[in-house]
């Protein structure tokens, strides 16, 4: 054995154990999300109708369909691996979605098939949140305040449109997903997809009510891909 | 026990009637035009099916006093003395006339509200009614409302008539409110159609009750004299969501309209 073999073995041995030292998994997909045209204005939501909640908001919400940032970030995108990554089981923790001065609160939860969903009412007055899955069954149910969080779960991946029957302007979406590659874009249009072993894979950019974008990336090790969307958005 | 039956039914029938001649629950005063002859009828009602059931109870009970016997005699009585035809004539006669006269009466007040048309310079507010809330709709500067497309509907975005700004012109100054405020002492036209299912309008103080029925586009028209915040409250069965349905209708001088309009001009 020359030197040099032994150097090219080291290297070797060296270059194996730092790629498996690395993880299993540790690419990263981040981006920012934008948008380019003209957003829909959000309106003020009048709840006069429901004294208790409008006490909560002395200066009125805005509509959340389209929330957007200064540099024409957009909020609330559910940015997702659609291809090139295994379904997962589901997780043992809850997605958490609550009903707070008649608002839904987070607007857009994402969460995966077959996770524990718990839905809990915050306000004095009663709610029935109705998701309008058309891939999923389709439910409402009532819940008086004070009474336990309701628990449910989807067994199909979809996008569903939720309501609650009571107070039309109460809107949100689960994000029901295959995977635990996912992220929703923040109030700086920012998300960021870590843990990703070396792949091809398609990442996905869904907006409501049914805009989507998809690029595909590729990762070979432990990089931070940047990976940036832009919606085309209308006034109406 | 005939005598303590009788008695029984006097004190009920006269303990029932107090809380009403003593008038212990008002209706709202009436701040409407038109209310005047309809809270006459009211009370026109009462006065005679009033008296009427006193006179009846009281009659009954008189009876019933008289004829009780002591269980020793039979105390049946076999006949109506002098017999009962003059009396069941009389009474038809009585009661028929007395239902006509309030429905005679009564069709004033009906044709006060619904067989007068509105002034030609009655405002004009579209108000629709669906699960669970009430919206309404004032048409803007140009004095017209823009056409309601149905598949338009979006809640989560506020677009609660269905409309087409892009589209259709007149839609475009539409000004669409979750609470209904109207000038004092000015006609008021509301055009009233249903989502859904059936629902009703009705603002007690206004002396204003009309069902909202899916597929007709019905109208009222009223004029409101006094300044105030009063609620228009769902009364037609709709859901479970019903007992939640309400607006807030606000009566307010001609400048604090044309301020809350402007308000509400700028939120859309």
């Amino acid at each position: 054995m020359t030197l040099k073999h032994i150097c090219l073995a080291a290297a070797a041995t060296l270059a194996v154990v730092t790629m498996t030292a690395a993880g299993p998994g540790s690419g990263t997909i981040s981006g920012k999300i934008t948008y380019e045209g003209t957003p829909a204005k959000q309106k003020p939501i009048d709840m006069s109708k429901e004294p208790s909640c409008a006490a909560k908001h002395p200066t009125p919400i805005t509509t959340e369909t389209v929330v957007t940032g200064p540099g024409n970030t957009l909020e609330n995108v559910v940015v997702y691996i659609s291809a090139g990554a295994p379904d997962e089981a589901a997780p043992s923790t809850t997605a958490d979605f609550d009903q707070k001065g008649c608002q839904y609160v987070p607007h857009m939860l994402a969460f995966q098939v077959g996770q524990e969903l718990k839905i809990a009412n915050d306000d004095q007055t009663s709610h029935n949140i109705h998701p309008l899955a058309k891939i999923n069954r389709e439910w409402n149910k009532s819940q008086p305040p004070g009474t336990p969080p309701i628990i449910d779960k989807y067994d199909k991946a979809e996008m569903i449109h939720v309501k609650c029957n009571i107070h039309p302007w109460m809107s949100g979406t689960f994000a029901v997903l295959k995977n635990s590659h996912y992220a929703v874009s923040d109030k700086d249009g920012n998300f960021k997809l870590p843990n990703l072993p070396p792949g091809k894979y398609t990442v996905t950019a869904w907006h409501e009510p049914d805009q989507e974008m998809t690029q595909d990336v590729v990762i070979s090790g432990g990089e931070n891909k940047t990976v940036s969307f832009v919606f085309k958005l209308k006034p109406y | 026990m005939g005598k303590l039956l009788a008695v029984t039914i006097i004190i009920i029938a006269i303990a029932s009637a107090v809380p009403f001649i003593l008038h212990t629950w008002e209706p709202p005063a009436d701040i409407s035009t038109h209310g005047g002859l309809i809270d006459e009828q009211m009370s026109d009602t009462m006065i005679e099916a009033g008296v009427s059931f006193l006179a009846a109870q009281i009659l009954l009970g008189i009876f019933i006093w008289q004829f009780s016997k002591k269980p020793s005699d039979t105390g049946k009585v076999k006949t109506f003395p002098g017999g009962a035809k003059g009396l069941v004539i009389a009474a038809i006669v009585l009661v028929g006339v007395e239902v006509l006269a309030l429905g005679a009466f009564g069709s004033k007040a009906w044709a006060a509200v619904y067989f007068t048309p509105p002034a030609p310079d009655a405002m004009p507010v579209q108000v629709q009614a669906g699960q669970f809330a009430f919206y309404f709709r004032y048409p803007g500067p140009d004095g017209k409302f823009g056409p309601i497309h149905p598949e338009m509907i979006n809640e989560g975005n506020q677009n609660l008539f269905g409309l087409d700004p892009a589209n259709d012109v007149e839609s475009r100054d539409d000004i669409v409110t979750a609470e209904m405020a109207i000038p004092v002492n000015k006609e008021v036209h509301l055009l009233m159609h249903a989502k859904d299912v059936s629902h009703s309008f009705y603002v007690p103080a206004l002396r204003i009750h009309q069902d909202f029925v899916p597929g007709l586009d019905l109208s009222v028209h009223f004029t409101a004299t006094k300044v105030g915040q009063y609620e228009i409250v769902c009364s037609q069965l709709c859901g479970l969501g019903h007992y939640n349905m309400r607006a807030y209708l606000k009566v307010l001088s001609q400048q604090d309209f044309d301020d809350w309009l402007k308000k509400q001009q700028a939120a859309q």
